[in-house]
């Protein structure tokens, strides 16, 4: 297919753009097969470069024959354009419409970008789990690397390699895998390196209402257990919810089977309940009417906070069990690839100060998302705005970052990358010209040949530049647990995400930039006085009379 | 003390309102001033000092395992849940509290008791650190338009005005009797504020006693002063901070508001802020959600919904953003009335001048702003913060609200106010903990000691780090977003005590010690620059590239490796240690 088949008209004159706290810009709007691009054609003036993947929905509306078209963003920006003409407005709508709900994902731009900086260091390389383990050996010889999965065989949405228990040989993988959804047999997500306790995760049992068991499944997980010790498994979903999953053949861990494991049941919500609750906390955020018992009785009724306290609750449940109890978790709730990814990824936030870095952070999210295989493509293809009924959409990784926006709030001075990195994140997540989270799994990905053919988000970020901007000024390093606060007045709206475009942050920025300049100011004085006292240590070294007596 | 009926009870329980298993045993004292529990635990001297002024409600409640549960509630939000081993000490406790914390002369308050070392002269200087008539003169009074007016000298035309205060040029002595005549209480209008710049001014007095048709020609005649004290201008709003439905009813009253017919060139506007028993009641159902013991989501955004807090802090707020309109951008003059004049008006001129002038941004100014607006101008204090025992439903946060208003100016604009939110909090403790005797009688001062010059001694705890005097947020008037979402719950003050819910690291003092260091490295580099072989370098002990702010080995919290920095209680002798205070505020299940 050609895009050109699709842009009846690619350039129009005399287009007015209009975007929240910004003036108003008259110039030239043309499409590409990737872009929307208005252009003032004026030096130094900013043109709108926008991917038409980053577009949620339109709108269009005519008053004579000016036409209008509200373009509403994934990243829940919306901007107008007014358009001379009531036939171009009506081809660029169609168009618009067209190139931002392409079915194909080999027709992404991702595929088609250049990069115009130099690639330092090729990001798909940048976090194997090869180099993972090896970290992992050097702290315990208790597990092993297994290729069971090496052609996706066993477990389609699982990476080629998975640590599993070292005693535990690929047959018995194959075993298990039967057992648990979608072939998710328990693999290791987190090694807790002051205890030696462990966090692993994995699909639901398929018990089913005969009560099937799989004697492969409990030695597994028994394996990970010390001597006289006994774990605990986080079902993310309520023992209700988890005795109805019976019925299609899912189910849970039973005691009779599982002695050595006690069972906790929490209430994380899921799919479409999340991207109800998403697209009304924006109708929220968007509201005009100035009504404080409105704006409020929204907030609430859109439940998103309660679904940002119910995720880090059970975070804080897992991380607890394992630092404080000093026991070994499994984590699963339905499928093991969106609430369970929730939960153990923020545990590991709070454990583990190493995903508190710049660096650190990415290999979480690589870990415990893309490798894990959390259905990216499917669950960002569409965002608050989507007029279209929910199929596989939700707001699952949202979610976890704003969870540690929370966290970060909570202790600003522990993390070595500030909110900007979050909102990158999440804009990258549901458009970008990079290919990392395209596809649904490492499977897909490696069908796609995405790293041959597309550039790594990592690349682009892990350059001076970049790691400048959303490096955190604040940052002390801080190797302790960090518990954050789930009481509600503990827990914010985060505005960064949510009241972006209907606020104007300036006065938040000159903060922002107040303080860098502080603590810059502070460091530069630091060099000046070392350097002082270098010369001066240099000088009595030369003359031994001016040696202190 | 006669009324302490048992100064000591021993094994006494302070259970903590999220988990039991952080609950504490020791002892209870009660002072003339104080109640004062020790805990046992060996080798920690661990001791929570609660005030009696600031005690608000004392509740017994059915007895459980632990013994007879005593609820303490405070006016500073702190809530202390004590169990007594016996119900006969519980009765003594109780009864004990009950007199102590509801003073019936203004001798009992504990400004009189409060005896820091401090000599005579140095507590009158105290008393001299706050001057109103320098504030005047910094808005350019006297001038051409406005003059000082004797006619309240002995407090005869109104006896809740203060002495000295500013009227028109043109208002004669007649003038001003007549018109306080007709104004309730006899507060006529007078100046709050005047903008040297245009010659616009917010004026306030209380509600006219206009009834259903009464007029008074002076007080007219008063109206058309003040309009002509500002040049620029050929009209001037009254604003009336009730709403209208309010100011009706006191129509009937012989009360009322002004007919437009009757005063030249006035534009009358209501604004619906409601009255003080709304707002005591809106305050009461948010702190009870405040308490709820492990409150969801939904149980605590449905509460503050319902609580009505935040409309209320947006109608103030939406009040003092509509008079600074007026004055900075119309330049057009405002009388600013409510019943008394003494509560809503005090809130919005407050407001108002805290959003037109960033004079009351600094320090100074917003000390001198309460002095002006509320001490000066009789807002009632004993009254609406109970400080002796009297009518409850005179009571009423509304000195809560300014203050509220403020802080939720400084989220919006971070580097505009040169105070910190600890600052807001300390002036809130002490307007309820006499303390000090600036919100008490005039007359007993003397003999007292002054909240202003303990606060500006102590200034450094209350700076803003990132205020800078030449930020282009310190400029110029503050505009405000009244948009719901940008009012946020105010956790600092609500929750002050429930110390897990707040942040574990705190931006501000982490600034705070980097400009302390940062000043000391350009003294050394000074004194480097003046003799460079003495240099103050050698005195250094370590390596500047190793400072480490959030030292962990001193960590007064273990599992997080944070300083314990924010806890710092302005009250130095009500704060309360918790050593288990930073487990997340969830329990296993």
């Amino acid at each position: 297919m050609e895009f050109a088949e699709l842009i009846k008209t690619p350039r129009v004159d005399g287009v007015v753009l209009h975007r929240p706290f910004l003036p108003t810009v008259e110039g030239t709007l043309c499409l590409t097969g990737h872009h929307l691009i208005l252009s003032s054609r004026q030096d130094n003036t900013e043109e709108l470069w926008l991917l038409h993947s980053n577009i949620d929905s339109i709108e269009k509306r005519f008053v004579g024959s000016l036409g209008s078209i509200i373009v509403k963003c994934k990243d829940l920006r919306v901007i107008q354009l007014d358009i001379p003409g009531m036939e171009e407005c009506l081809n660029i709508a169609s168009s618009i419409e067209a190139l931002s709900t392409l079915d194909s994902v080999s027709l992404m731009y991702p595929f088609f970008y250049r990069p115009m900086f130099e690639v330092i260091e090729d990001g798909w390389n940048s976090f194997l789990p090869e180099d993972a383990f090896k970290d992992l050996e050097s702290m315990t010889d208790e597990w092993r690397l297994s290729e069971v999965n090496k052609d996706f065989s066993v477990c389609p949405s699982y990476p080629p390699l998975v640590a599993v228990p070292k005693d535990i040989d690929d047959e018995t993988l194959r075993k298990v895998a039967t057992f648990r959804h979608g072939g998710r047999f328990p693999v290791l997500s987190y090694y807790h390196k002051k205890n030696g306790m462990v966090m692993m995760r994995a699909g639901q049992p398929l018990t089913g209402t005969n009560g099937r068991r799989c004697k492969e499944d409990e030695k597994l997980i028994n394996a990970t257990l010390r001597p006289g010790k006994r774990g605990y498994i986080i079902d993310t979903r309520t023992i209700n919810v988890a005795q109805q999953a019976k019925a299609r053949g899912g189910g849970i861990e039973s005691e009779a089977n599982y002695p050595q494991w006690r069972r906790i049941h929490k209430a994380i919500e899921r799919s479409n309940v999340l991207q109800e609750s998403l697209i009304k906390l924006v109708e929220a955020c968007n509201d005009q009417s100035h009504n404080m018992d409105r704006w409020l009785s929204k907030l609430e009724a859109s439940n998103w906070q309660t679904h940002v306290k119910e995720i880090l609750t059970t975070a804080c449940l897992a991380a607890q069990c394992i630092d404080r109890e000093g026991a070994s978790v499994l984590v699963h709730g339905t499928e093991g690839t969106d609430t369970t990814l929730q939960v153990t990824s923020l545990a590991q936030i709070i454990l583990d100060p190493s995903c508190r870095t710049i660096r650190g952070f990415q290999g979480l999210v690589e870990r415990e998302w893309l490798q894990a295989g959390h259905p990216f493509q499917q669950r960002c293809a569409q965002s608050a705005y989507s007029n279209s009924k929910p199929r596989q959409e939700a707001p699952v990784f949202l979610l976890f970052l704003d969870c540690v926006w929370q966290i970060l709030r909570q202790f600003p001075c522990s993390f070595e990358f500030s909110e900007s990195y979050l909102v990158l994140l999440f804009e990258h997540a549901y458009a970008s010209q990079f290919g990392t989270f395209l596809g649904n799994s490492a499977a897909e990905r490696a069908k796609l040949s995405l790293p041959e053919k597309t550039v790594s988000l990592w690349s682009w970020v892990n350059r001076h530049q970049e790691i400048e901007r959303l490096t955190n000024p604040l940052f002390e390093a801080n190797s302790l647990v960090i518990w954050p606060s789930v009481a509600p007045q503990s827990l914010l709206l985060w505005e960064g995400v949510f009241l972006r475009w209907n606020r104007s942050s300036k006065c938040l920025d000159e903060a922002y930039e107040e303080m860098v300049h502080i603590i810059e100011y502070n460091k530069e004085l630091q060099n000046k006085v070392n350097s002082l006292r270098r010369q001066l240590a240099q000088l009595e070294t030369e003359d031994p009379l001016l040696q202190t007596p | 003390m006669e009324f302490i009926r048992l100064p000591k009870v021993e094994n006494v329980k302070l259970l903590d309102r999220v988990s039991p298993r952080r609950s504490r045993v020791g002892t209870l004292y009660l002072t003339a001033t104080h109640t004062i529990f020790v805990e046992n635990e060996a080798g920690v001297r661990n001791e929570t000092w609660v005030l009696h002024s600031l005690v608000c409600s004392l509740e017994k409640q059915a007895a459980t395992s632990s013994g007879y549960p005593l609820l303490i509630h405070c006016k500073n939000f702190q809530v202390l849940h004590f169990a007594i081993p016996r119900e006969q000490e519980c009765q003594d406790v109780h009864l004990s509290l009950q007199r102590l914390s509801q003073p019936e002369s203004y001798e009992e308050l504990y400004c009189f008791s409060y005896k820091p070392n401090v000599d005579d002269e140095e507590r009158q200087n105290e008393w001299d650190f706050m001057n109103l008539k320098a504030d005047y003169s910094r808005m350019g009074l006297p001038n051409a338009h406005w003059k000082l007016s004797p006619a309240n000298r002995n407090y005869k035309v109104s006896d809740t005005y203060p002495a000295d205060l500013f009227v028109p040029e043109s208002a004669t002595p007649p003038v001003i009797v007549g018109s306080s005549k007709f104004r309730s209480r006899g507060r006529f209008p007078t100046l709050s504020y005047y903008s040297k710049e245009n010659h616009a001014a917010i004026c306030r007095s209380s509600q006219p006693l206009s009834g259903f048709s009464a007029r008074c020609l002076e007080d007219e005649q008063m109206l058309e002063a003040i309009l002509r004290s500002n040049p620029c201008s050929d009209f001037m709003y009254v604003v009336d901070t009730r709403p209208k439905l309010n100011a009706i009813a006191n129509r009937a009253a012989g009360k009322g508001y002004e007919n437009e017919d009757n005063y030249s060139n006035i534009k009358f506007q209501f604004i619906g802020i409601e009255n003080i028993h709304v707002m005591r009641n809106s305050q009461q159902k948010m702190l009870e959600v405040c308490e709820l013991r492990s409150p969801s989501m939904s149980d605590f955004l449905e509460g503050l919904e319902s609580s009505g807090w935040l409309k209320h802090i947006k109608a103030v707020l939406d009040a003092g953003i509509f008079i600074t309109k007026a004055v900075a951008e119309e330049g057009v003059s405002v009388l600013v009335h409510c019943s008394d004049g003494w509560d809503r008006t005090a809130q919005v001129c407050s407001v108002a001048c805290v959003l037109l002038d960033p004079y009351y941004r600094t320090l100074q100014g917003l000390m001198v702003l309460i002095e002006k607006d509320w001490i000066s101008f009789g807002h009632k204090f004993s009254h609406r913060c109970n400080h002796l025992v009297g009518d409850p439903k005179e009571v009423s946060p509304v000195i809560d609200q300014f203050l509220e208003c403020v802080w939720q100016l400084m989220e919006q604009f971070p580097c505009a106010f040169e105070f910190n939110e600890r600052f807001l909090i300390t002036i809130h403790s002490h307007i309820y903990s006499c303390q000090y005797g600036n919100f008490i009688d005039l007359n007993l001062l003397p003999s007292t000691h002054s909240l202003w010059s303990y606060l500006w001694t102590n200034r450094t705890d209350y700076i803003n780090p990132l205020y800078r005097p030449d930020h282009s947020q310190t400029q110029g008037l503050l505009r405000p977003s009244t948009a719901p979402y940008c009012f946020k719950f105010w956790r600092g003050l609500y929750n002050r005590f429930d110390q897990g819910i707040h942040p574990r690291q705190s931006v501000e003092d982490y600034l705070r010690t980097i400009q302390e260091e940062t000043q000391q490295l350009e003294e050394q580099l000074a004194s480097h620059k003046q003799s460079p072989t003495a240099s103050g370098l050698i005195l250094l002990p370590q390596d500047l590239n190793q400072t480490s702010i959030f030292s962990l080995s001193n960590s007064s919290d273990p599992e997080s490796g944070i300083a314990d920095l924010s806890c710092r209680s302005p009250l130095s002798e009500d704060s309360t240690r918790d050593p288990d205070s930073d487990e997340a505020v969830y329990s296993a299940a």
